[in-house]
């Protein structure tokens, strides 16, 4: 199983660096320079010089991709096009809303997710299940701007229970109740694009392992219905299940785009989109580094889990 | 006396695909009284395991217990409740699986596996539990009974999963046990340690047992009464003896006439067919294949086999052995790592696409599985069609009466061109198959298990076929199988195999008698007779019990059947190259024993 | 079984047609009729200004109300039906032919041809997608025609997977090996013999990848990137109303609501024609 653990975080490290590479790449896709994109076509010679001279256009690309990735490493982002400001500080300022929401997210999403998926794996084909099928179904579908309108055109508008923009900027200084009472609805809408998915993929993955002939066994041992799930059926659908969450934390990147736009969360996505419009392609690049990382890191995760909690690996013959 | 299981006028619905129930037991009644054996057998999808199944009150899901009663030790099952029934399941009723790789829970040790029951339904404390285990496991022949406890599933073989099955049921000592198919998943040299591992503890307990199987010859061996079902119905029931010698029922007798004779050791009479004067349409020299990119699986190692022109060729051994890989590379599917094919005596590429039009159409390949041997979504016209046009090349109105000419030649109706293989069933799928390489007018035809995925009476009558088309058409034959019984019933050269490497060939005759292989002499006794005392006459013979399920290693060096042979020679057999002993007609052994001590 | 007994039942069309099939047809119907017929239906044109109040009410201006800048929210629905669909089929028809035919050229080809195509897709699959896209365009800028071909490829890492890994699981079976044994060309193999038992799967990937396109779009376009204003979309619609919510105005909902609606109504039918084939393959089983 070590073997199996080394090679799989190794593939991890490689799948990063080729990331890297192809973030780094992304600049180099354009026809003249970035200098060039950046400023358009009324720039002047002079301002196309000292852009190129700040981002070190003369020299080779594998010495600016070092270089890059030795920024990276160290924080030294360098400033923004867009104003000057330095990369690392206005990452630093952002991450902690970005994460925070994350973070506050899973700790709802996940316990729901699984408690859902294991009810409606239980009561297969009842009615409840049916009821989580079609649910879950529908918010898969949704995209999370329909989501959060919907919260804030219900609870904020017509039934006024919570602010409907709330000012973030002041949140790091605020208490936790202020803090939950602003971030209540990104967190729903966040809760619901993951939600769905666990849910599901935990009800199948659980249904998987409760179809197995090893349950049917321990049915006819007489193993009361507790017993068959707990002892029988846990231990084998662990490994499945820590996938499935896993799997939908790394997705938590993609749909925290999207909702701190909606709220206008001062974020790290915001920043990212902002940069897009402004062209201003190290901060891009480096936020686009950042949110990859973790992607693949989650993703790294959840081969790692579903490895370990393999009996036939832990146990080698 | 009161019988243990007493089912009386059993019926059991399950659900279709549409949602309707469909009955799928229809008034079955069993009965088993202490120390009896009672076999279920019949086809599959005839309800055998559903109605073995309910005596714990018991069903799959998607099906239910619709009518009749079912009495376990003087309780009627079906009045109690969810909770009482599974106070029984286990205590006074115990189930062993078909697949004991999949019945038992990969991530729980074995010992808390096999003494559950005891645990569930507090019969005693754990360690005295385990130390019934041990004694168990001693008299089930397990290999280091002290540690096995603490194994996981996946570190011990398949064949001693089955027999901790049976641990596992009588565990807590149970007054019926319900034995699914347990040796079907089983190669023959192992099925019979099982079997007897099986008889002995139900004799020993005097335990009351249901045997499901569809093997005539097992249920023989091991059971006191049959119960013969067919589509959810009893047929007929009756003592083993009658049923075997003197079948009333029209269904039991077909059932009967599928069973093959087992091979006997024949005394060489007639002829042989000497191999060496014949024309050989196939054959294949010290070839040597595998699978694997970087790390390479040998899985032939120097194979040399002849087809000649008319004959059938008989290539037998167990599950892995490589025999469908041999067919493989014949057929050009899969390139040989080195060594030779040739085709009437001019060498053949080793893949398929480089050879040309007419070696392709003079070799054809039948394979194992009738389901996904043809393309679903190609109806029969299409796949008998299409083999026409390549090799034959026929005119629009003589292409359409070929095909009907082949449909016949197969036993199937004309009206069938317009099907989808999804509309036919096994055994017809089988026959397409078979129509689909004739219609390549074939010099052979490598048939690659064409019969095991079928029911006994429905393989029988695809050799049938297979025999009247040879008579007929004078096409010759690979056939492949692990059913000794099948190739020895048609075969005029038969090949052994194991591991990868052919242990003894020859004319069918001299292959069946001595000298043997001590492999060969192993699967010969391995084959179940019909008859109610040979079980205990192999036992008595011991020759089976050692060294089962070890794993076969194919890269060793010397002999490959070396941790199974009976009669090894230390550091010989497992030390140095196996010589090939030669004899008359093309007979060769592979082995370190003199011809003479084969013979004893 | 016999053939006979496949003639459906009462009760196998009653599973045939759900309830939640009909309301996904339904749903993508009326969606399809409007993209096709709304704009000549519409009593504006998407970029009129009808009225000089932003955040009408609905029935004060026309039927849904105003937007910001006083054009009709329900006009800018009709054309933007178009818009979003129109758009959403177009990458989805080109991610689609791209993925599917990458993708059985990596499984009938050879180790070296394979292994490349699919480390260059698991290297595109390990970005988030919207990260991706969000990169791509910073760097070759915002323009629809980019948006378009970036969201194309990005989805077609996902078809190409499936396609390939569809297209292996077939190669493998023993109908394949027997038209190779028969010496039948790759082109024939793939066309005649793979090809025909990946369409039903690859008909469900269709309607998934659909919805995806229509999310994407409609996300890059609420981010200010996809399509841009005043051309109407429904992402677009929400992003320029999104302050109007402040008001009580709907009509950054509305939009949204037509994103969602259409696209609970393709799963709803992919769903259903997922579970068709779980069906029928356990129908094939027990034959
Ligand atoms: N495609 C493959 N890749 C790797 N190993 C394979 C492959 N196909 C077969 N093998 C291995 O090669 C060995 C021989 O397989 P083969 O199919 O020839 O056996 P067989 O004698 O036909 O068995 P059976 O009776 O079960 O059909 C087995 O150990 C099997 O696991
Ligand atoms: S060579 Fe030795 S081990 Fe092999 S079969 Fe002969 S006697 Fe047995
Ligand atoms: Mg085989």
């Amino acid at each position: 199983m070590g073997r199996l653990l080394i090679r799989r975080i190794l593939l991890g490290i490689v799948v990063t660096w080729v990331v890297s590479m192809m973030i780094f790449a992304a600049t180099e896709l354009l026809p003249g320079d970035v200098c060039h994109a950046v400023l358009g076509q009324g720039a002047t010679e002079k301002s196309l010089e000292s852009c190129r001279e700040r981002l070190q256009l003369n020299q080779p690309m594998h010495t600016r991709y070092l270089q890059w990735l030795g920024r990276l490493a160290t924080g030294e982002l360098g400033t923004s096009l867009a104003n000057d400001l330095q990369i690392s500080d206005q990452i630093g300022a952002r991450a902690w809303n970005t994460v925070r929401l994350a973070a506050l997210t899973a700790l709802i999403a996940v316990p729901l997710a699984v408690l859902l998926g294991l009810i409606a794996a239980i009561r297969a084909d009842s009615s409840v299940d049916r009821g989580i099928s079609i649910g879950t179904l529908c918010f898969i579908s949704v995209p999370e701007f329909f989501t959060g309108v919907l919260l804030v055109y219900i609870l904020a508008v017509q039934l006024r229970w919570m602010p409907a923009v709330a000012n973030y900027r002041d949140l790091t200084r605020g208490d936790f109740l202020e803090v939950i009472e602003a971030l209540a609805l990104p967190i729903a809408t966040l809760t619901f694009a993951v939600l769905a998915h666990m849910t599901r993929m935990t009800r199948t993955a659980v249904l998987n392992v409760m179809s197995s002939p090893y349950i049917e066994q321990a049915i006819l041992k007489g193993a009361s219905r507790s017993r068959v799930i707990i002892r029988h059926a846990l231990p084998n659908a662990v490994a499945p299940i820590v996938n499935v969450i896993a799997l939908n934390l790394a997705y938590l990147v993609s749909g925290v785009v999207v909702v701190e736009a909606i709220f206008r969360i001062p974020g790290l996505g915001t920043l990212m989109v902002e940069s897009v419009i402004y062209r201003d392609i190290p901060t891009v690049q480096a936020i686009g580094m950042l949110f990859c990382v973790t992607y693949v890191g989650f993703n790294l995760i959840a081969d790692v889990m579903a490895i370990i909690a393999n009996p036939r690996l832990r146990h080698p013959r | 006396m009161s019988a243990v299981i007493d089912i009386q006028d059993l019926w059991v619905e399950a659900r279709s695909s549409g949602g309707s129930f469909q009955p799928i037991v229809e008034g079955v009644s069993v009965s088993v009284y202490p120390g009896e054996v009672v076999a279920l057998i019949g086809e599959s999808g005839s309800g055998k395991t559903t109605t073995a199944l309910s005596a714990m009150a018991y069903s799959k899901p998607g099906c239910r217990i619709v009518g009749g009663s079912i009495t376990l030790n003087g309780r009627d099952l079906l009045k109690l409740d969810q909770e009482e029934r599974r106070q029984l399941r286990g205590r006074e009723a115990a189930y062993v699986a078909q697949s004991a790789a999949a019945a038992f829970n990969p991530a729980i040790r074995i010992g808390d596996q096999v003494i559950e029951s005891t645990a569930i339904h507090q019969l005693m404390p754990r360690d005295d539990a385990l130390r019934e285990a041990v004694k168990l496991y001693q008299r089930l022949d397990l290999p280091d009974p002290e540690r096995l406890s603490n194994r996981y599933p996946h570190q011990v073989s398949g064949g001693q999963l089955q027999r901790l099955m049976a641990a596992m049921a009588m565990s807590s000592s149970p007054a019926l046990l319900i034995l699914d198919e347990p040796t079907t998943a089983l190669d023959v040299t192992t099925q019979i340690s099982v079997l007897s591992a099986f008889k002995d503890l139900i004799r020993g307990q005097n335990t009351a047992a249901i045997y499901v199987t569809h093997d005539l010859a097992v249920v023989a061996q091991i059971a006191d009464r049959i119960v013969v079902m067919q589509n959810g119905k009893v047929m007929e029931a009756g003592a083993t003896e009658q049923i075997i010698s003197r079948p009333e029922n029209a269904y039991t007798q077909t059932l009967m006439a599928a069973v093959r004779p087992p091979p006997k050791s024949m005394s060489v009479e007639g002829e042989g067919s000497d191999q060496t004067d014949d024309e050989m349409i196939v054959s294949v020299d010290s070839i040597t294949a595998g699978y694997g990119r970087t790390e390479t699986k040998i899985v032939l190692q120097d194979v040399s086999v002849a087809v000649p022109k008319g004959k059938v060729v008989g290539v037998i051994g167990e599950s892995g052995c490589g025999k469908s890989t041999l067919a493989r590379v014949i057929a050009g599917l899969l390139p040989q790592r080195s060594g030779e094919i040739y085709h009437h005596g001019q060498e053949l590429p080793n893949v398929a696409r480089r050879r040309t039009r007419s070696v392709l159409k003079n070799i054809q390949i039948v394979f194992q599985m009738p389901d996904v041997a043809i393309n679903p979504r190609h109806r029969v016209r299409e796949i008998l069609g299409r083999p026409l046009d390549l090799f034959i090349g026929l005119s629009a109105s003589a292409r359409e009466s070929r095909i009907d000419e082949l449909l016949e030649l197969v036993e199937l109706p004309t009206s069938y061109k317009t099907r989808l293989p999804g509309e036919l069933s096994g055994g017809e799928k089988q026959r397409i198959n078979l129509a689909r390489a004739l219609a390549a007018e074939p010099e052979v035809i490598l048939c690659d298990e064409v019969t095991s995925a079928l029911d006994t009476v429905v393989g029988k009558a695809i050799i049938d076929l297979l025999k009247k088309l040879q008579a007929n058409l004078g096409v010759a034959y690979l056939f492949i199988s692990h059913d000794l019984s099948t190739v020895a019933s048609f075969a005029d050269h038969v090949v052994v195999l194991y591991a990868g490497r052919v242990v003894e060939q020859g004319p069918l005759a001299s292959v069946l008698a001595p000298p043997f292989h001590p492999y060969t002499r192993l699967l010969l006794s391995s084959v179940p007779e019909l008859r109610t005392d040979w079980l205990d006459g192999v036992v008595a013979s011991k020759a089976h019990l050692d060294h089962l399920g070890q794993a076969v290693d194919s890269s060793k060096v010397g002999c490959p059947f070396f941790s199974r042979c009976a009669v090894a020679v230390n550091d010989v057999c497992n030390r140095q190259d196996v010589p090939l002993r030669k004899m008359d007609q093309g007979h060769t052994v592979a082995c370190h024993l003199e011809l003479d001590a084969l013979r004893g | 079984m016999s053939a006979a007994s496949q003639a459906p039942s009462e009760t196998d069309l009653k599973t045939r047609f759900t309830p939640s099939l009909i309301i996904g047809l339904v749903i993508v119907g009326f969606w399809l009729l409007v993209a096709l017929f709304g704009p000549a239906l519409a009593p504006h044109l998407e970029s009129d200004i009808v009225t000089d109040m932003s955040y009408a009410p609905a029935g004060e201006v026309g039927l849904l109300g105003s937007d910001y800048l006083g054009r009709d929210v329900f006009s800018r629905l009709l054309y933007g039906a178009r818009m979003t669909m129109g758009l959403a089929l177009l990458v989805t028809l080109l991610s689609f032919s791209l993925g599917v035919i990458l993708g059985f050229i990596a499984a009938i080809s050879g180790r070296w041809i394979d292994g490349l195509m699919s480390r260059i897709n698991d290297a595109l699959m390990a970005f988030p997608s919207i990260i991706l896209a969000l990169i791509v365009m910073s760097a070759l800028g915002t323009s629809l025609m980019i948006m378009i071909v970036t969201v194309a490829i990005i989805d077609s890492t996902r078809v190409f997977r499936l396609s390939r890994a569809l297209a292996m699981d077939i190669s493998v079976m023993d109908f394949v090996d027997v038209a190779r044994s028969r010496g039948e060309s790759l082109w024939w193999i793939t066309v005649r013999e793979i090809l025909p038992n990946t369409l039903a799967p690859l008909a469900a990937e269709f309607g998934i990848r659909f919805t995806f396109a229509i999310l994407f779009i409609s996300a890059l376009s609420f981010l200010g990137l996809g399509v841009q204003p005043p051309a109407a979309d429904w992402g677009v619609m929400v992003k320029e109303n999104l302050q109007g919510l402040l008001f009580g105005s709907a009509a950054a909902l509305m939009p949204a609501a037509a994103v969602a609606s259409l696209t609970v109504g393709v799963n709803l039918i992919v769903d259903w024609f997922l579970r068709r084939m779980g069906g029928d393959v356990s129908q094939e089983l027990m034959n």
